[in-house]
């Protein structure tokens, strides 16, 4: 067996004393889909956010294609994008300016491509407006355009379907499914009932009952 | 080699890509940059009411009063240098970068500097004139606020990488941070008086020079493992 792209033992995390998980084991295979599951409150963002290495308050081992996670951090940023709750759009920017500097920062993006990108999440036309004068959703969908731009294998998405229409919704799930037909892997947490079948498994956290209980493929 | 020149080019890039989108976001809001300005310019305005209109007294003062209005109003400005990148989610993404968190942080001060310190240190000589700082002391100030100012921002910005986390980071920043801005103070001001009354300046120029060395190599990694901590909660 290969090993995975990223691979959780026993991970353990505790917030205002209070246990989110503990003894999680899952791992990410290169084309797999993993979607967080779990109540308000269970832990999904930080969960997200430990696993990108934003948050370092977790016990256990990450591991990034069979080595810790902190020795090989430039090698796993380079092959990471991550969508947060923040969109990390600059209101005052224009979506193309926004997009300019993402791609400036990460190395493995196409600057060339925004334009299509932009017109790919709708907001063709919009290149040239701040974004202060866009609505949330198209506010996320600014940021959402960097899954067109990005070569990165690993895309860690926390809630990409907040405040995106139904139709953007189908479309952003079609690119999902795209991208792991392609080889690539993507973690996500969703409210939403996903449309995708294929290659999906579901991670559900929160519940004394079931600490860290792993569903397999639906 | 040829990568590691590769790699060269695009560091430097990003420095550049950096400091220009600062500068844009800057200019987009031009309003603010005034404040801390007309801070200064106030204070020095304020000072004779307050104190004494005495040309004799103002120009034994005047160095100690434009240095401490510089370095007040650097301090005012210091906390939204990460602010707004924290609260739209672009620090998590700077963070996330395979680039060096240190040298984006460095690209930010510098835009900081050239938004705040550098017309601080340009206005100087008008607040020198204001307040009868001799003639001898003019470049002088001017020097030393061009090599001093940038060390308050670089200093600044590890108490802003430290507190943008805090919702009222402001005060805790001024606390963090005064005491390191004393040697600052001290050699900046002790260089206008020594060059109005004749002294040699050398010495107090190298030593600021020398706090701005040690500053541009540091502060950019404990603003950057600052702001790990700030980001990490």
């Amino acid at each position: 067996m290969s090993t995975p792209l990223l691979e959780v033992q026993d991970l353990f995390c505790e917030r205002d004393e209070r246990v989110l998980f503990e003894g999680l084991n899952f791992s990410l295979e290169a084309g797999e889909i993993i979607q967080v599951e779990g109540p308000n409150g269970s832990g999904k963002t930080t969960l997200l956010r430990i696993l990108s290495g934003l948050s370092q308050a977790f016990e256990g081992d990450i591991l990034w294609q069979g080595e810790p996670i902190d020795e090989v951090r430039d090698d796993f940023l380079s092959d990471l994008l991550y969508f947060g709750h923040l969109p990390g759009v600059k209101a005052i920017l224009t979506p193309e300016e926004n997009l300019r500097w993402y791609c400036a920062l990460h190395p493995h993006t196409r600057t060339e491509g925004i334009t299509e990108a932009l017109a790919n999440v709708g907001l063709y036309g919009y290149e040239d407006v701040p974004c202060h004068s866009l609505s949330a959703g198209q506010n996320r969908r600014v940021s959402l355009a960097r899954l067109y731009l990005s070569d990165a294998p690993l895309w860690v998405l926390d809630e990409p379907f907040t405040a995106i229409d139904k139709r953007g919704v189908a479309r952003k799930e079609a690119l999902i499914a795209e991208h792991a037909a392609n080889g690539g892997s993507v973690i996500l947490t969703t409210h939403h009932e996903l449309a995708i079948r294929d290659n999906l498994r579901k991670v559900t956290l929160g519940g004394q009952a079931s600490p860290g209980e792993r569903m397999e493929v639906v | 080699m040829a990568n590691g020149n590769e790699r060269e080019m695009s560091l430097s890039r990003v420095f550049w890509i950096t400091l220009r989108r600062d500068l844009m976001l800057a200019y987009r809001r031009r309003n603010d940059l005034v404040s801390p300005l007309m801070f200064f310019l106030m204070v020095a305005t304020l000072f004779p009411l307050g104190v004494s209109p005495d040309p004799q007294f103002l120009s034994e003062v005047a160095a100690g009063v434009v240095w401490v209005a510089a370095l007040l109003a650097t301090l005012l400005s210091m906390d939204s240098l990460f602010r707004s990148d924290f609260d739209d989610g672009s620090l998590e993404q700077m963070l996330l970068s395979p680039q060096p968190l240190s040298l984006l942080v460095f690209a930010k001060i510098c835009a900081h500097w050239m938004i705040s310190g550098l017309p601080l240190t340009l206005m100087a000589p008008l607040l020198g004139l204001m307040l009868f700082l001799p003639q001898e002391g003019m470049s002088t100030l001017v020097l030393s606020l061009l090599l001093g100012t940038p060390t308050l921002s670089l200093i600044g910005a590890i108490g802003a990488g430290l507190t943008v986390g805090l919702r009222k980071g402001g005060v805790l920043i001024s606390l963090l941070v005064l005491p390191l801005y004393i040697p600052v103070l001290i050699f900046g001001t002790g260089a206008v008086q020594a060059a109005s009354t004749g002294l040699p300046v050398g010495g107090y120029l190298a030593i600021l020079g020398a706090i701005l060395a040690l500053g541009m190599v540091l502060a950019p990694l404990a603003v950057a493992a600052g702001l790990r901590i700030s980001v990490s909660d």
